[in-house]
């Protein structure tokens, strides 16, 4: 309503400032069309691929992080300084090794979920409840076993809260590293509509991005993490 | 049985110096025995439940369980924690479950075992539930369910019903008079509730503080199953209290300075008496 006031008032010129009829019909042509669809798919590509990878990569520093405080002191302080500088800012450097493209979109969006997920799954690990340790010890528990029968799952709150985060930074790291890279993804749609001047396509694709992102988090991340912290007693409404 | 001998602990505090929790522990307890460690919180009772468990190491001593030294934790000995400790991601079925998997059992051994010990402990309809979905004293008996399941040659308990209201309490204790008849295992309960330990044991180990040492042990010759307010019972909860209150005083001293004195404050006192001021 308001959105449709204001292009009434015609503050903007037409081009400028779409109304919500102009949008949902890019919206519509955009996605029978096929384009918005064929842009969706590449983007989710190099979506999950780095996301995995930052899952991974994440995951395993972590548990070195909490392994041992050495590595803590030295690692666990370098990945600190590293997660304050926006993936984004590996740019330059990501095209110079990789060369424009894919990979170095990919690189982008690893580095933007890898940091947090190393942090996520340290504390996870190191937070534990040493008396349920203690109890597996008493039950013949040691070595390999005890880590991965019972360190792991009693930190599972902890990863996949990590994960949910993980999973913002690195939808974050796509659209910008897509912005000013190359390839047909949603990112480059957006910057090609508006080198045509096509500012309802603009808006169609930031509205896609708008939905997905609270869709995969309130569908799949936020019901995931509920179950996990009200199985883990953790939820502090029951 | 278990011996345990001439059993030191020390911690190394920050200062550099070091501060001893136990001070040449000597007990030897007989199979099937139901013993009490009874004192002040911070008399290191736990502690040597801890180092009997096998997850601290003494400073000297050695505590033998069936004439062999023990070295780290073992199946042999199962414990409960105050806290229950369960799995929160495994049911109850699987949290009693969970070290006769490790053992390696076969699967239908597995079964009958686990679900034997969860009607031990009264939890038949709630084999599926998990732990989250179970009031205190239930997960204290899933616990209790675990440790039994390993079937240990002594079961070890650290205040396991510190943590429950009254009501609960004495049910879980009466019930563990009957578990301890049926299976007749070799029980120790640490605790500092006195009424507690005069129900349970057989034998009241009674611990001084600073540092722990064994003060006294009282033997306790009542019939089974116990019933409270027996004029032989209490009689020994009084004497008992009289031993321990020099103790708590000792504890109490440390703890706020010169500003404490247990006599001053059990001096009767009712609010309600004035000097006669208001004649």
């Amino acid at each position: 309503m308001i959105w449709e006031v204001i292009y009434r008032l015609a503050i903007w010129p037409q081009i400028l400032f779409p109304s919500p009829l102009q949008v949902w019909d890019t919206l519509y042509h955009g996605f029978v069309g096929g384009r918005f669809i064929i842009a969706l798919q590449n983007s989710f590509r190099r979506l999950l691929i780095g996301y995995a990878i930052a899952l991974g990569v994440g995951t395993f520093l972590g548990l070195l992080i909490a392994s041992s405080k050495l590595i803590d002191e030295t690692l666990g302080a370098f990945i600190l300084a590293l997660q304050s500088i926006p993936s984004i800012v590996w740019l330059p450097l990501a095209i110079l090794w990789f060369r424009m493209g894919e990979t170095a979109i990919i690189f982008i969006v690893v580095l933007g979920g890898t940091w947090n997920m190393v942090m996520s799954a340290s504390t996870g690990i190191k937070n534990v409840d040493p008396t349920l340790i203690k109890a597996a010890k008493t039950m013949g528990v040691k070595g390999y076993k005890l880590f991965f029968k019972v360190i792991i799952p009693a930190s599972i709150p902890h990863l996949i809260t990590g994960m949910r985060i993980s999973w913002a930074f690195s939808w974050r790291a796509l659209m910008a590293g897509e912005l000013l890279g190359s390839g047909q993804g949603l990112g480059q749609l957006l910057m090609w509509a508006r080198e045509l001047g096509n500012m309802s396509m603009v808006i169609s694709i930031m509205i896609i991005i708008a939905t997905l992102g609270s869709v995969t988090d309130g569908l799949i991340f936020k019901p995931l993490e509920n179950r996990v912290l009200e199985r883990w007693g953790l939820n502090s409404n029951n | 049985m278990l011996k345990i001998e001439k059993i030191q602990k020390s911690f190394k505090q920050k200062d550099g110096s070091n501060l001893q929790v136990l001070k040449d522990i000597n007990l030897d307890i007989k199979e099937g025995e139901f013993i009490s460690l009874l004192g002040p919180s911070g008399c290191g009772k736990s502690t040597l439940l801890n180092i009997i468990a096998g997850l601290e190491n003494p400073s000297s001593g050695s505590i033998l369980v069936e004439g062999n030294e023990i070295s780290g934790a073992g199946s042999d000995r199962g414990v409960v924690f105050q806290d229950a400790a369960l799995f929160p991601w495994l049911n109850v079925f699987d949290n009693v479950a969970f070290s006769l998997k490790e053992k390696g059992l076969k699967k239908d051994e597995v079964e009958r075992i686990a679900i034997d010990n969860i009607k031990k402990v009264h939890l038949s309809k709630f084999k599926d539930s998990y732990p989250h979905q179970l009031s205190g004293g239930m997960r204290q008996r899933v616990a209790i369910a675990r440790a039994l399941a390993m079937n240990p040659k002594i079961l070890l308990m650290d205040e396991p019903f510190g943590a429950l209201d009254e009501q609960t309490r004495l049910m879980l204790q009466y019930e563990l008079q009957k578990i301890w008849m049926e299976t007749k295992k070799t029980i120790i309960f640490v605790t500092h509730n006195i009424r507690e330990a005069v129900q349970l044991s057989d034998k009241i180990v009674i611990f001084g503080t600073q540092p722990g040492n064994v003060k006294e042990t009282f033997e306790v010759k009542a019939a089974r199953p116990r019933q409270m307010n027996k004029g032989y019972l209490v009689h020994l909860e009084d004497k008992i209290l009289d031993i321990l209150k020099e103790e708590i005083e000792k504890v109490m001293k440390e703890e706020m300075g010169d500003e404490y004195n247990f006599e001053e404050s059990s001096l009767p006192w009712d609010p309600t008496r004035d000097m006669g001021s208001n004649i």
